[in-house]
């Protein structure tokens, strides 16, 4: 073997290995980009929403108090006033979760805890499949069988209603409650179970005073992801709310949440009326963020 | 006294388990009782009529078109983004501040994504309200279902994997090709088709970005309406509950379809890392 050919063997070597050092480079700065889209996406809907909803108070000289406290919504007469929207979203979440939170822990606790292994077999995955049920097929479900039956029940004028919209969140949060409180039921260890029950606890007992308390930070996951779904919900909400502009002053009153307005109106809105339905979107954003903090903390006090 | 208590909290417990059961067949069950009588070949491959004896084939077809176009974007940057986080990133800030944004984006509501598309997509990059603006603002939606599983997915390749081909004097890269990515493969695609469908069961989002015409989309620079969206007009519009039902129904069968598919090949993929 000459020595040329080697020197050119390693030369050839060494440019193939600055190719894979090279390759091996850019790739690792083509993921980290992909991983940081997110932290950018984020950071443009904040900006984009915050901008175009911020617009108005800071350079139109409307005032952000009245635009919060403000009750009257007249995009004509320059008047925009969402503390109606604010009211109507606080009341038919905590009305939703009411409902839907005991029914669905209880379901849970009684798929976890009592039901046969078979019975929960077969529950428990159909339970699963209707979380992927789309949500406007819940809102069908409300205008065609809730609204009439509360409209005879009640002998109302128009059924479309703060109380159809809660039993319409109500039900549309169980699968998310059911699926994961169960999740975090089953994960409290059997030994918990045994050592309660040899005390001479009743099954009950031992459920409701060792088992649940155990799980309380699975079951507060569930809680306020059911949470966000009920608040975030537009399409079905607008179909069993009725949209009326008016602070709720009973269960039976039409109501329009933050999510409905900002649906309602996008499609015709221009100038301020638009941006003032970002400026809705922000406040609606904060309560997303608020609960997400909120959730945050649990998981951490549950790692611990 | 305690019997009384305990029994009464069993049967609170029975109660509410009927009861969710009970509500949740009868939403599906109604669904079905509705819309079936609409159901048949010319509607769902028949071409849409205003007078409502049409099909919803250009509803299927922009749905299709949504789903197709938001995965070819969201499926390499989500897997990517998830390797990164996985195989390359030190745990650290950086990490921390990229999964804060991951999880801040699955709870932000789909109104909220609505609205940023309608004025990012739609008006500033001027894409019009289309099924372009719309797949973009649900690749956004998925992103975060993507990289969660997909990290799932390349947490389950044991690391004897790793160091088996690296030894082999395999580069990382090599590695992640050749080893990582096709033992995690089941993992991703049941990611996936998750994705697919929360693509289908989507409203509000695709309301605000795709408009609301009725019509077979002529590109995807058109403005067209997908089932969901479909089904929530004719119910707001007309009080159609009968069409929406049946638009009801392909739309429940596809989700069915979806999550079965998933649920089957994650099985599958549990068994064989089993053996």
């Amino acid at each position: 073997m000459s020595i040329p050919t080697t020197n050119k063997q390693a030369v050839e070597i060494g440019k193939a290995n600055k190719r894979k050092y090279m390759l091996e480079r850019v790739s690792q700065r083509v993921f980290l980009f992909c991983a940081l889209l997110s932290v950018i996406t984020l950071l443009l809907i904040i900006g984009f929403v915050f901008y175009k909803g911020a617009h108005p108070f800071v350079a139109e000289g409307y005032s952000f108090i009245d635009f919060i406290f403000g009750s009257d919504w007249v995009p004509s007469e320059d008047k925009f006033g969402i503390f109606p929207m604010i009211v109507a979203s606080i009341y038919a979440t905590v009305g939703a979760l009411i409902i839907g939170v005991p029914i669905g822990l209880f379901t849970a606790i009684f798929l976890a805890e009592i039901a046969s292994e078979r019975l929960a077999k077969i529950i428990s995955p159909a339970v699963q499949l209707l979380a992927g049920i789309p949500s406007v097929l819940y809102g069908v479900f409300g205008l065609a069988i809730i609204v009439p039956f509360l409209q005879d029940t009640f002998g109302l004028v128009k059924g479309q209603s703060l109380i159809a919209v809660i039993l319409v969140l109500a039900i549309m949060m169980l699968p998310t409650i059911v699926t994961v409180a169960e999740t975090a039921i089953r994960a409290v260890p059997q030994t918990y179970r045994e050592g309660s029950l040899a005390l001479g606890v009743s099954q009950i007992g031992t459920i409701f005073k060792v088992v649940v308390p155990a799980a309380k930070s699975g079951i507060m996951t569930a809680i306020v992801l059911g949470l966000g779904r009920a608040i975030g919900e537009t399409m079905a909400v607008i179909l069993v709310a009725g949209n009326s502009l008016i602070v709720p002053t009973s269960l039976t009153d039409s109501v329009r949440p933050l999510t409905t307005n900002i649906a309602l109106e996008m499609g015709y809105a221009f100038g301020t009326h638009q941006e003032m339905l970002f400026a809705t979107g922000i406040v609606l954003f904060s309560f997303i963020l608020i609960l997400n903090f909120v959730l945050a903390k649990i998981s951490a006090k549950g790692g611990n | 006294m305690r019997h009384f208590k305990d029994n009464l909290l069993r049967g609170l417990l029975w109660l509410s388990a009927f009861l969710s059961v009970a509500v949740l067949v009868m939403i599906v069950g109604f669904i079905f009782y509705k819309g079936i009588g609409l159901i048949s070949f010319d509607f769902i491959f028949g071409d849409y009529s205003p007078t409502g004896d049409g099909g919803i084939w250009p509803m299927i077809v922009t749905t299709i078109y949504t789903v197709l176009i938001s995965l070819v974007i969201a499926t390499p940057i989500g897997i990517l983004a998830a390797v990164y986080l996985q195989e390359y990133a030190k745990q650290g800030r950086l990490v921390r501040l990229i999964r804060f944004a991951t999880e801040s984006l699955t709870g932000i509501p789909s109104i909220i994504y609505g609205l940023f598309g309608a004025v990012f997509f739609v008006t500033t990059l001027k894409l019009g309200m289309s099924i372009l603006a719309a797949s973009l603002t649900l690749t956004i939606i998925v992103l975060p279902v993507i990289i969660r599983t997909t990290e799932e997915a390349l947490k389950t390749v044991p690391g004897s994997y790793r160091e088996g081909s690296l030894a082999l004097g395999t580069t990382k890269l090599q590695t992640l090709y050749k080893v990582i990515l096709p033992s995690s493969m089941p993992g991703i695609l049941s990611g996936i088709i998750l994705s697919v469908g929360r693509i289908v069961g989507e409203s509000a989002a695709i309301f605000l970005t795709a408009g609301t015409v009725a019509a077979m989309p002529d590109s995807i620079l058109s403005s067209a309406r997908t089932l969901t969206v479909h089904s929530y007009l004719v119910t707001q519009e007309s009080g159609d509950i009968e069409l929406a039902a049946a638009v009801g129904i392909v739309l429940i069968v596809l989700i069915l379809v979806i999550n079965l598919s998933a649920t089957y090949i994650s099985k599958k993929f549990n068994k064989s890392t089993n053996k």
